[in-house]
């Protein structure tokens, strides 16, 4: 598995700018945002908490083909598929391997665009953890709509169809956090969701996006 | 002897359903009909909403079928994941427009009602929302089965799809109920809560209910039934160019 884990980044940072392409998106919207609405820095620190949660959700959704396309293309998944991991470890792996690739450095690079967007003080904190805690549930949700729709021919724009719905409830209440973290408000209670969503999401849908693979693999 | 599965058989699926489907659809027009005249034309305008109250026939109706579609999709959804019924997987995808329909109409009646109501077409009300995040995975599953050539990995994976939906679709629901307080009056049409509406608007309303879930199963039967005959047509098609 730690083998699958290691290939899996290695290929993604190596081969062919999957890497940054997520981060470099993430900066265009947070870029574009402010051509959108004006410059008024008051508007967008209000604003600033859920647009830094939307560009980080699209700059997901924007690699989560390149999950199993690309092994599907080669066959390399029919050989994992064999091979005597669980097909729900190699689910789980890819969308680890996914969020270390994409939603980690989102994480990260979100304080900075935060600047840009003129984010008060107090919400940083929060929306690091906020997404922290989020982004992997956008790996694992994609995950399952990436195997959904692994096998389809121009299945892009369908996958995003079928997974932007399922984010959701992530989104509410990441962004959630993170508008009451920036006016210094009461996190609990979305922050206790946000994670119940991620560790739900996490345990449980391995197994349909697994059951879903072995359907595709068939 | 005789159990609920006999009807999984598509034969006997299909010669069942064409003996009841037209007292089935006489049925449903005398309900309608009755429901919505009665409702539009014989009973009084609301002293504070006037006539727009009227609206409320068709609102409610397609409303409850909107959720109800999709729950009669998940629960067949189960059953051919469970028994592998053919017939099952097609009822599910017939029902899927049918219900995309009617939460269409749920929404757009809802917006011609709170026009004069709350003074505007659209809020982003927990309801309103919902319904909406409910059209779009209606959209979604509609169009995963239109892209899947092979019927059986479609109905699959649709099968799968609807059941991750279902949770997500009722996560959405308390999300969005906690995201927003909203705009839209409770429930009017309670076991518990008394009389919030009048009688002389809750008969013609049960009425119309009535007639919509009428409406849904005849519509549902109609498209199983199309479903079943053009995949047989299909086979037969493939069977004699084989033989040619």
């Amino acid at each position: 598995m730690r083998a699958l884990l290691i290939r899996d980044i290695r290929l993604a940072v190596r081969a062919g700018g999957g890497f940054g392409l997520g981060l470099s998106f993430f900066l265009i919207v947070v870029v574009l945002v402010p051509f959108g609405v004006g410059p008024q820095n008051a508007l967008l620190a209000r604003i600033a908490p859920g647009i830094l949660w939307l560009g980080a959700l699209l700059a997901c959704l924007l690699s989560l083909d390149r999950i199993f396309a690309l092994d599907w293309e080669d066959g390399s998944l029919d050989l994992l598929a064999t091979s005597p991991l669980p097909m729900e470890g190699i689910v789980s792996i890819k969308a680890l391997a996914h969020w270390l690739t994409t939603g980690l450095p989102l994480v990260l690079a979100a304080p900075l665009f935060g600047v840009l967007l003129n984010l008060p003080e107090a919400g940083y904190k929060w929306l690091i953890l906020s997404l922290l805690l989020g982004t992997p549930a956008l790996s694992v949700i994609g995950a399952f709509g990436a195997a959904l729709t692994v096998g389809l021919k121009r299945g892009g724009l369908l996958l995003s169809l079928l997974v932007l719905p399922l984010y959701v409830p992530t989104l509410i209440f990441g962004a959630e956090v993170a508008r009451r973290g920036a006016e210094g408000l009461q996190v609990a209670t979305p922050l206790l969701m946000l994670a119940g969503i991620t560790c739900g999401a996490m345990a449980l849908l391995p197994f349909a996006s697994a059951a879903v693979l072995r359907v595709n693999l068939r | 002897m005789s159990s609920i599965w006999e009807y999984a058989n598509p034969k006997k699926f299909i010669e069942t359903t064409d003996r009841i489907l037209p007292a089935l659809a006489v049925l449903t027009g005398v309900a309608l009909l009755l429901g919505l005249i009665w409702g539009f034309f014989l009973t009084p305008d609301d002293f504070r909403q006037g006539s727009t109250v009227k609206i409320v026939f068709l609102h409610v109706p397609s409303a409850l079928m909107a959720i109800n579609a999709w729950l009669m999709m998940l629960v067949a959804s189960l059953i051919w994941i469970v028994r592998r019924h053919h017939v099952s997987a097609l009822a599910a995808r017939a029902a899927a427009p049918v219900g995309l329909v009617m939460t269409m109409i749920a929404l757009l009646t809802g917006a011609i009602w709170g026009q004069p109501m709350w003074g505007t077409w659209w809020a982003w009300d927990p309801r309103l929302t919902s319904f909406l995040i409910l059209f779009l995975f209606y959209l979604g599953y509609i169009a995963l089965w239109a892209a899947i050539e092979n019927d059986d990995t479609a109905a699959d994976l649709t099968a799968i799809l609807c059941l991750v939906g279902s949770v997500f679709a009722l996560l959405s629901r308390y999300a969005v109920n906690f995201w927003n307080q909203g705009l839209h009056q409770g429930a009017s049409l309670s076991v518990k809560s008394g009389e919030r509406m009048d009688m002389t608007y809750k008969l013609p309303l049960y009425v119309c209910m009535a007639g919509f879930v009428l409406l849904f199963v005849v519509l549902v039967l109609i498209r199983t039934g199309t479903e079943i005959r053009a995949r047989r047509m299909r086979v037969l098609l493939a069977r004699e160019r084989m033989g040619a």
